[in-house]
């Protein structure tokens, strides 16, 4: 048997999903003996079969990116209770095995694959949805890119019709229905407390509690950004035209055309536009949010 | 034979791992360490946190990486992406050696996030060495190999663990990070003496020795770095001091981590087999 082949095997018997019980499959998603296939390649010894054997990493494996999958979703294993985020990830990982060198990518594509497979998530799926993208920029946002910070003398003399901003990578601009922002604080803030006060039954109800009451609420926009400051994630409300100009100056429009279309259809006085476009600035410009660019100007 | 060219002529002494649990313990009090080991995939990032931490430990300790997730035996191709992130971090933490595992883990550019032992087989052997002559061509630092535990062994296979060890070592005349506990548990799972194993080793390719603790179940010891390093383990500790010399030691400690000083005093217990060592040399 070549290298290749085996590997192939191997991996196929490993990644393939454990029983209820947490053991390995006695058949093969197509419907191969397990035993067989693992005493085709792997010797048994005196204590273990071939199938036992095997059983070990396939175990390991599920463990392990179960494991990570949950430390980086604790908000939407909130939202969904234990047993359907248990079900939720198992065909996830299924469908979509990690192909990043790192653990933390694991859960990249797990906002399209939810949106894909609404079953998963009941009647909170639009929760699910926002809590799902919340997490996500949560851990792109603690670890992504950073470039230089712009200084306010980096624009000098640049024209608005022409200036183009460029927002810092690590930056995510969040339209949320569901003010998965606070939830997610109070969940990861309990929880930290929970492990040295109340017992697990305790607080598990205390996390349903809460999370069924965000459920009940009426969805209503909420504009948000997850940013970071000094190494920490912070999330930060903002108003629908922040969210606008930011959002188009992502996309690399000018900045007089980011803050005329920020303005399409709002409601803030004309006159009062202009202190708010200064304050919003200023407040980004303090955070650090705009980076050079090599097309500034 | 402490200082050879695989460690790049250094004469490290007892390291314990970098982890984030013990930032606090280390940035505050910053305790005396000879060095420390970090994993290289924690800080194969963009920018944030985890690098500035690293960058305030580099203004007062030595680092050396290494690596989860080369995958030195396995069959697809070198990941460039993985290769070019490495290297940013060479250029930062100045590793005088880079270690990663002698295993496979990834196949069709889907990842395990295990270290799957080889088949000990001439080709399994090629391919690897192949691998480790291009990592360490393109990242431009002596790169060096460890032994795994595994808890399975192949039919195809052809010789004995440590007779793949020296063959893959010679083919790519790379570096051993010998992890003494490795042998010891995979001699437990496989029935073999794990003197054979260190007695076999060619001692002058030794960069780098790792020691941990483990799980011993009914049928099985699994390598789960959560407990202190068992004497058994010490033994085969110092009979590879005894071969090697005074070489650059390691304590690993992954799971169910204590305070960073009942850590680092475990690892300093290395220090008695060391001492044995240099006396032995003098005399």
């Amino acid at each position: 048997m070549k290298l290749l082949t085996l590997q192939r095997r191997m991996a196929r018997a490993v990644m393939t999903p454990l029983t209820n019980s947490e053991h390995m499959r006695n058949r093969s998603p197509k419907g191969r003996s397990m035993r067989a296939e693992a005493a085709s390649f792997i010797k048994p010894n005196d204590r273990l079969t071939s199938f036992e054997r095997l059983e070990i990493y396939n175990r390991q494996y599920w463990f392990r990116i179960f494991s990570a999958l949950s430390e980086d979703f604790v908000g939407l294993r909130a939202v969904l209770g234990d047993r359907g985020f248990d079900a939720l990830s198992k065909a996830y990982l299924r469908d979509c095995p990690s192909t990043s060198f790192t653990l933390r990518n694991l859960g990249a594509k797990l906002e399209g694959w939810l949106r894909k497979h609404p079953r998963f998530v009941g009647n909170r799926h639009k929760l699910a949805i926002d809590m799902t993208r919340l997490e996500w920029a949560d851990i792109d946002a603690f670890d992504g890119q950073a470039v230089t910070a712009l200084k306010t003398e980096d624009l000098a003399g640049a024209n608005p019709a022409t200036l183009r901003l460029r927002l810092q990578p690590y930056i995510h601009l969040l339209d949320l229905r569901y003010p998965v922002d606070d939830l997610l604080l109070a969940i990861k803030g309990k929880d930290q407390e929970d492990e040295d006060f109340a017992s697990n039954a305790f607080a598990e109800k205390r996390r349903r509690k809460r999370v069924a009451a965000v459920a009940r609420l009426k969805p209503a926009n909420i504009f948000l950004v997850v940013h970071r400051v000094d190494g920490w994630v912070y999330f930060r409300r903002i108003e629908r035209e922040e969210f606008a100009i930011l959002t188009a100056l992502r996309a690399g429009k000018t900045l007089e055309r980011a803050i005329a279309g920020g303005f399409r259809g709002s409601a803030t006085p004309v006159e009062e536009r202009a202190q708010n476009v200064s304050q919003w600035f200023h407040n980004w410009a303090a955070l650090g949010w705009f980076g050079l660019s090599d097309k500034l100007i | 034979m402490p200082a050879n060219r695989f460690n790049n002529f250094t004469d490290y002494g007892i390291g314990i791992g970098l982890r984030a649990t013990h930032y606090d313990h280390i940035l505050t009090r910053k305790p005396v360490v000879d060095w420390f080991e970090i994993i290289s995939e924690n800080f194969m990032i963009d920018s944030g946190r985890p690098l500035e931490i690293l960058d305030r430990i580099m203004e007062q300790y030595r680092v050396v990486q290494h690596g989860v997730s080369m995958y030195f035996g396995s069959a697809d191709k070198i990941d460039r992406e993985h290769l070019r992130r490495l290297k940013a971090l060479v250029k930062r933490t100045k590793t005088p050696w880079l270690s990663d595992h002698l295993c496979w883990g990834s196949v069709d550019g889907r990842y395990t996030h295990d270290l799957l032992p080889m088949p000990y087989t001439f080709e399994a052997a090629k391919v690897t060495a192949q691998k480790v002559r291009e990592v360490r061509d393109f990242l431009e630092v002596p790169v060096v190999v460890e032994n795994v535990s595994s808890y399975a062994e192949f039919h195809m296979s052809e010789m004995t663990e440590w007779e793949f060890l020296n063959e893959v070592v010679e083919r790519a005349d790379c570096g051993i990070l010998l992890d003494v506990n490795n042998i010891y548990v995979s001699s437990q799972n496989h029935s073999f003496d794990p003197n054979a194993y260190v007695n076999s080793i060619p001692a002058e390719r030794v960069a780098q020795i790792h020691i941990a603790g483990h799980s011993k179940y009914r049928k099985y010891i699994l390598d789960t770095h959560d407990h202190p390093v068992i004497d058994p383990v010490w033994k085969l500790y110092d009979r590879a001091i005894q071969r090697v010399g005074h070489t650059a030691t390691l304590l690993e400690w992954d799971d169910s981590i204590p305070s960073f000083d009942e850590v680092h005093d475990e690892a300093l217990k290395a220090n008695k087999f060391l001492a044995s060592s240099a006396l032995a040399t003098a005399v």
